[in-house]
């Protein structure tokens, strides 16, 4: 079995602590060691978050060593390029295509990264690389919330693990009245990263 | 069955398993998960306390009375349980009694990164320190047990790492406890500190100590795990796990009991291996206690006394004593702005930093919750913020030092029950004349909205009886008291206004719910770019949902404001200080202009 870590970056409030635990879930529903770590507390406030997802025979520490990122599932733009020199060379990114500003650049005091500089650094890089119109696929299904498993859905066509095996840790951990919603949701992502190739 | 818990789960179910009865805390990150957990047993009575105080003394009258009782806390929390559980640890217990501290290396979300393993050392009373989840559930077990085989309080010691991280838990059964009433075992003698029995019991705790720390080389949550014996690592909590990222084939001596410490095994492990290094976060706790002993070993000499010892802190510090090669160094990080918490579209809290930001001369003594963001931009209002209910004492010194600026005190709700009326009082008592501004979002919003005294409903969902601040205040003996919708922009400006210049302790009570518990989102609101001025007062709301557009005002060539119809709830605050009023809810038409 081999090791996997994965980082998922964001903005509190983006959903991003479910999507770890489900990848965990599906982690361990696969037959790994899996172990997590979330930051909670002020940070969900609209700050930057982080959380650690890490698949092995045995997982010692539940934080992913730096440089060591085999997948990262970014949220936003600017919170992936922020981990993005984590990420192993050969390592993939997933890029959801939203931007959310600082208020430190609302207000005129910072910039945010323009698009060529993000495209220069995600060009840089030697792995696979996803820009997921993340938003735009869950806004389809008419609620925003689902964004974190359509961002799901995409990794799992990067991951070789059935369908199945996701579909029913979905089951096991959404509840009843929203299945159907998170079902639709991980199938828009994952059809979407199915339909390209690296981009 | 097996689970992925995270460790405040873990303690939770841990609490379920081994028959605790009840569970008292006062929220706190990295701990709250962890009595809001146990609330879902409806089998043990669960209680957010007024503060972590009354939650001790609380879970100690649970635990004399013959029930298995557990108390949570952040690491700071300890500080103002403190004065109970040095007692408890002089009367013993019956029913067993677990202290649960959640320590925060990192600092993640608190003021400051104690380490509260000496709160053990100091109060005397033993320690356990789990280092994944299963242990974070064992670890209750075994507390409880040695509780009740000692009659002694047991800490249980957890950080923000193992609290807020998820491994594979094995579950079990709850064994049937009896909840029928108990007559309480009377027993002044050993139950009434007074100094003449209390002189009593001093020895029998030194005594329990020395024993215990015998017992503690021989359980076997405190193990050698041989390994190559030229390098062996003494560790605690999830260092244990960390350490083995960096030397998988060290020799470890692996303590879950490390209070007292287990002196015995620590010898023999160290007779073992040719070189001693102690691996812990924050302090030299246990390198002191096994340099007393006179062994020679290796810590803080090498490893930082701040922050969590992460993997790549152990090895970048490790590379550096030429203990380990050097790993090839990261690319660089990108040059990046930050981003910091910022007040929710929606918050109530934001009103009163807009006002106070632009009521320069005004001097805050702010407190601690969400509004301590009031301290960032593009509020950077707050002056001092310590504690939780310090702000209004320190305002108080600020009077009596006869500080030639105006001042306030910022307070939440939560926070003023927990520690703010005492201080209100010391101000009414001693004559004096400060404005506290207690902003009122009926709910603890910062570490995950749980209930209060102010609250209509206790944790667990039943009912409440709610207590008006207001009425509080009156009582204390204020009676200059304002109070405002949080969401009516001037009249918080009135009010503030009219309090600073009262001749006497005032109070604004500023009143609006955390848009996590209110009514949910009204409509979002759009801004007319053929109105927008570009002035930028609405962007000094810190709104995250107000944010430049891409147009820009001809007249001054600055860009004009656009609202995220997906991240705007409605609050109307932006409508209300926008100038030319160019902000209106969408689909409502723009006053004055005929459609
Ligand atoms: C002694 C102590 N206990 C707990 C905490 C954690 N904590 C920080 S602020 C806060 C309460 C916040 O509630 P409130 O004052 O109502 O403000 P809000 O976050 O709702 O704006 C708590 C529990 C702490 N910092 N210190």
């Amino acid at each position: 079995m081999k090791a996997i870590n994965f980082l998922i970056t964001g903005v509190g409030g983006q959903g991003t602590l479910l999507a770890g635990d489900l990848l965990a879930a599906v982690g361990l529903a696969a037959g790994y060691d899996v172990k997590k770590s979330d930051i909670l507390g002020l940070a969900v406030r609209g700050g930057a978050v982080v959380g650690h997802v890490r698949w092995a025979e045995r997982v010692f520490s539940p934080i992913v060593p730096d440089g060591q990122v085999d997948f990262l599932v970014a949220f936003e733009v600017l919170e992936g390029l922020r981990w993005l020199h984590h990420v192993r060379p050969e390592g993939t990114v997933l890029l959801n295509q939203q931007e959310i500003h600082p208020v430190t650049v609302s207000s005129g005091l910072t910039g945010y990264p323009d698009p060529a500089a993000v495209d220069r650094a995600l060009g840089e890089r030697g792995g696979p690389v996803f820009k997921v119109p993340g938003l735009e696929l869950a806004l389809r299904l008419g609620n925003p919330r689902v964004l974190n498993v359509v961002l799901l859905g995409a990794l799992s066509s990067r991951l070789p693990l059935s369908a199945a095996l996701w579909q029913q840790v979905l089951k096991n951990r959404v509840p009843g009245r929203y299945l159907e919603l998170n079902e639709k949701a991980f199938e828009q992502g994952r059809t979407w990263a199915q339909e390209r190739s690296d981009s | 069955m097996r689970a992925l818990l995270s460790g405040n789960e873990a303690i939770a179910r841990g609490a379920y398993e081994y028959g605790v009865q009840v569970a008292t805390g006062y929220p706190g990150t990295p701990s709250s998960e962890i009595l809001e957990n146990i609330a879902r047993y409806p089998e043990i009575y669960a209680e957010w306390s007024v503060n972590e105080k009354v939650a001790m003394d609380a879970a100690i009258g649970a635990a004399y009375a013959g029930r298995r009782a557990l108390v949570t806390m952040k690491q700071v929390g300890m500080n103002v349980a403190s004065d109970s559980f040095f007692y408890a640890v002089y009367t013993g217990v019956k029913g067993g009694l677990l202290i649960v501290t959640a320590d925060d290396p990192g600092m993640y979300s608190s003021q400051n990164e104690q380490d509260n393993r000496h709160y053990a050392r100091f109060a005397k009373m033993p320690m356990v320190e789990p280092a994944d989840s299963q242990e974070a559930k064992d670890m209750v077990g075994l507390g409880l047990e040695l509780s009740e085989a000692w009659d002694t309080p047991v800490l249980l010691r957890t950080v923000m790492r193992i609290s807020h991280s998820g491994s594979p838990v094995e579950l079990g059964q709850r064994p049937p406890r009896d909840n029928s009433p108990v007559a309480l075992e009377r027993n002044p003698h050993k139950l009434v500190s007074t100094c003449l029995w209390a002189r009593d019991r001093h020895p029998v705790v030194e005594d329990r100590l020395q024993r215990l720390a015998e017992y503690a080389c021989t359980v076997s949550v405190n193990r050698i795990e041989w390994g190559d014996r030229r390098l062996g690592i003494v560790t605690s909590g999830p260092v244990y796990h960390y350490a083995h990222e960096v030397w998988p084939d060290a020799s470890y001596l692996k303590l879950g009991l490390p209070y007292p410490l287990p002196t015995a095994l620590i010898r023999r492990f160290a007779d073992g291996v040719e070189r001693l290094l102690v691996l812990e976060e924050l302090d030299p706790f246990l390198e002191e206690q096994i340099k007393a002993l006179g062994i020679s070993c290796q810590g803080k000499a090498l490893f930082p006394l701040t922050g969590e010892l992460t993997p790549a802190v152990l090895v970048e510090s490790a590379a550096a004593a030429g203990l380990i090669a050097a790993p090839p160094p990261l690319p660089p990080p990108l040059p990046l702005p930050g981003r910091s918490p910022v007040f929710c579209p929606g918050c109530p809290h934001r009103s009163t930093f807009y006002l106070l930001n632009r009521m320069k001369n005004v001097v805050v003594a702010g407190d601690i919750g969400c509004y301590n963001l009031g301290a960032l931009p593009p509020f950077d209002a707050t002056d001092t913020m310590g504690s939780m209910g310090a702000s209004i004492g320190v305002a108080h010194g600020f009077d009596v030092a006869n500080i030639s600026d105006p001042f306030v005190a910022v307070i939440g709700d939560s926070t003023f029950f927990h520690a703010g009326i005492a201080p209100l009082l010391n101000i009414v008592h001693n004559g004096g004349k400060s404005t506290v501004v207690i902003l009122d979002n009926h709910t603890t919003a910062m570490t995950g909205h749980q209930d209060h005294p102010g609250t209509a409903v206790r944790l667990g969902g039943a009912p409440a009886t709610r207590v008006d601040i207001a009425d509080v205040v009156q009582a204390c003996g204020v009676h200059d008291v304002h109070r405002v919708n949080a969401f009516e922009i001037k009249a918080v400006r009135r009010a503030l206004k009219d309090a600073l210049a009262f001749d006497g302790p005032s109070v604004v009570l500023v009143e609006g719910p955390c848009f996590f518990v209110g009514p949910g989102p009204a409509g979002a609101y759009e801004v007319d770019p053929a109105a927008c001025v570009a002035c930028g007062v609405c962007f000094r709301l810190g709104c995250p949902a107000i944010v430049r557009s891409d147009e820009v005002y001809p007249a001054n060539g600055k860009p004009q404001a656009f609202i995220d119809p997906v991240l705007c709830v409605g609050c109307d605050m932006c409508a209300q200080v926008c100038g030319p009023g160019a902000i209106h809810p969408v689909d409502e038409p723009v006053s004055g202009v005929e459609q």
